[in-house]
């Protein structure tokens, strides 16, 4: 069996975030590294392969040349090989132009199942899955919550609001799940001196069959029109709680909002 | 007049308050067309009509139920062919946001998530970043299709006419394979829902396990319960009450964080809130910075006091 599994390189969330000028993410400006919600993905696929013989976890990314951390990061907690989309062309792709290129390297890849991350930390669309899935026309099990897969099926765990889901899909298919999964190993030495290794490809958009002007900045169906930081909040008032006086405070605060 | 097509959801025949919001926002843009799934869609359509929707087009297929998803999107799909769109409408949340993608990719149109506001041109804002940056985005091919976070803005009535038609629509194989196999309701909890709640009370791992403080504050201000993942994992509460990035979005009148420490996961999901509360023992903890009114002291002490202090209060 053959698992691809979608990893994004994103800009670290504990460091400053910021936009370039022409409205994309800048992703110079901060220190990236492989999403942590791809990590749950790479778990449950890795789990797969130790379970069974002949298993293949191929981890495959859309990005700048930075990106390749991400598929490095992937190779030592134990992926078998890394695919880099890399294409001066896709800078700049909106959710559409982004699965229609990871639809196409799939497509190319051959798989029999992909599992993805919940969302990209970044970004946080949520949506790619689905959307990539839409491009296969391959059935898709997404958000689950738990991931189990047989030669012919995956099913998933799914919570909404009201109910929790069992959903069953034949492969080949496409999966995302939460970090409510299981918690994602940490490389090992031994996976880390593995990983020098292992074999990653680099694919262009020529090698994908896709033309520079039907993805990228210039064929986003959405335009950033402005970014703005938000302004640093005006200082609320601290109280400590001697003798209730934070009880008090708060207990006012409450009435005089009219929020009782 | 183009037309706006609003998914519209509804509970026991009343439409829920972000499907309210959602037709506030899509008469900016030209003139509401409410679509709503299940056997009993019907029953919305007098609280549709209340909330300015011309026409309701109410879909039953029992496949939008057996399946995950793609029914949905393949069914406003179908229902978008006939008119004249300006723009979808969908209120921000795991599925709407997957419809969307799919619907997106369907009409070829452009796609923007978790909207906080639509101008009449269609320009929408967003808060990104975990809520440190602002972005204003324009659709540039197509329908627009939007997801809009609830609580974006206040809803506002204006009487239409409403006329509820039933839609037939086919549902093809290619989306009929993700198979909901079985489905557990999950026990009502009695309290509003996190995401259209006006006041959230978020517990984290300050409440050391004992959850019954924050409800109870919670329950004299009629607000709904929230939780930081630390107290989720820590198995203190369902993981569905979850506020964050990988939970919730809430964005209330009021967001009170007892015990919790302000992690930028957790900030993703509160800090659009427009006014903030923290208990908090240390000091220190990041949270404060985007607090209103920070009490430094033990949640165990401050809660209760003020449960008390507002039901004496209360005529
Ligand atoms: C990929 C990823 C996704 C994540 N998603 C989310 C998410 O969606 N939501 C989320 O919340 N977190 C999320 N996290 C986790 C996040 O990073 C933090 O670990 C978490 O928010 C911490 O929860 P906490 O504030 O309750 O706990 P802590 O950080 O341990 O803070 C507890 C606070 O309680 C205070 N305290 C202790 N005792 C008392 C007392 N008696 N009275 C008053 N105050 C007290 C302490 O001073 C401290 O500030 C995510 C992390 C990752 C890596
Ligand atoms: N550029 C990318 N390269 C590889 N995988 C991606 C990329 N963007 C998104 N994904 C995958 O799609 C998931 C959801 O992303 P999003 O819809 O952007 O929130 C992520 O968790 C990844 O698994």
């Amino acid at each position: 069996m053959k698992i691809v599994v979608l990893v994004k390189y994103v800009p670290d969330a504990t460091g400053e975030r910021t936009f370039a000028a022409d409205g994309t993410v800048d992703r110079e400006a901060a220190d990236g590294l492989l999403s942590e919600l791809d990590e749950y993905a790479l778990e449950q696929a890795l789990l797969v392969a130790d379970a069974g013989d002949g298993v293949e976890v191929v981890a495959l990314t859309m990005g700048p040349e930075d990106a390749t951390a991400a598929l490095k990061r992937s190779l030592q907690m134990g992926a078998t090989a890394g695919i880099h989309v890399l294409d001066d062309a896709v800078h700049g792709s909106d959710a559409l132009g982004t699965s229609t290129v990871l639809a196409a390297a799939i497509a190319r890849a051959a798989p029999d199942l992909v599992v993805c991350g919940m969302a990209s930390t970044d970004g946080s669309m949520g949506v790619l899955p689905a959307m990539v899935a839409e491009r296969l026309g391959w059935p898709a099990a997404t958000f689950g919550a738990s991931l189990e897969v047989t030669a012919t099926t995956a099913t998933i765990r799914r919570d909404t609001d009201s109910a929790t889901l069992t959903v069953e899909v034949p492969l080949p298919a496409v999966v995302s799940v939460t970090d409510q999964s299981g918690e994602a190993r940490y490389p090992s030495m031994k996976g880390i001196l593995a990983a020098k290794k292992k074999p990653v490809t680099v694919w262009s958009l020529a090698d994908l069959g896709l033309a520079a002007a039907d993805v990228g900045l210039a064929a986003a169906w959405t335009k950033v029109l402005t970014t703005t930081p938000r302004p640093p909040k005006a200082a609320g008032r601290v109280v400590a709680d001697a003798d209730g006086a934070g009880a008090t405070a708060l207990a006012e605060f409450l009435t005089a909002g009219h929020y009782v | 007049m183009p037309q706006v097509l609003v998914l519209a959801e509804q509970v026991a025949g009343r439409p829920t308050a972000p499907t309210c919001e959602l037709l506030t926002f899509a008469r900016r843009l030209g003139e509401p067309v409410a679509v709503v799934f299940g056997p009993d869609g019907e029953s919305a359509g007098p609280g549709l009509a209340a909330y300015g929707a011309t026409r309701v087009l109410w879909v039953e297929d029992p496949a939008l139920e057996e399946f995950l998803v793609a029914p949905k999107a393949e069914a406003l799909a179908q229902v978008a062919a006939s008119l004249d769109l300006a723009a979808v409408l969908l209120t921000s949340g795991a599925e709407n946001k997957e419809i969307a993608g799919r619907l997106a990719i369907k009409l070829g149109a452009g796609l923007v998530t978790d909207a906080v506001d639509i101008a009449g041109d269609g320009t929408t804002r967003q808060s990104v970043f975990a809520g440190n940056y602002t972005v204003e985005c324009s659709v540039t091919h197509g329908p627009a299709v939007i997801t809009v976070k609830p609580n974006a803005l206040t809803a506002e009535p204006s009487e239409a006419a409403g006329t509820v038609e039933h839609v037939a629509v086919t549902i093809s194989d290619a989306a009929r394979t993700a198979r909901i196999v079985s489905r557990e309701p999950k026990q009502a909890s009695g309290r509003p829902g996190l995401t259209e709640a006006t006041i959230v009370v978020s517990g984290g791992r300050g409440t050391g396990g004992n959850f019954s403080e924050v409800e109870q504050l919670a329950d004299t201000l009629g607000a709904a319960v929230g939780a930081s993942r630390a107290a989720v994992d820590s198995g203190w509460y369902p993981h569905s009450y979850q506020v964050g990035q990988t939970g919730l979005t809430v964005s209330p009148q009021l967001y009170i964080a007892a015990g919790i420490s302000g992690a930028i996961q957790h900030r993703a999901g509160m800090q659009t809130s427009k006014a903030i509360v923290v208990v908090n023992k240390d000091a220190e903890a990041p949270i404060f910075a985007l607090a209103d009114l920070g009490v430094v002291g033990d949640l165990h002490t401050v809660l209760p006091a003020v449960t008390e202090a507002l039901r004496q209060h209360a005529p």
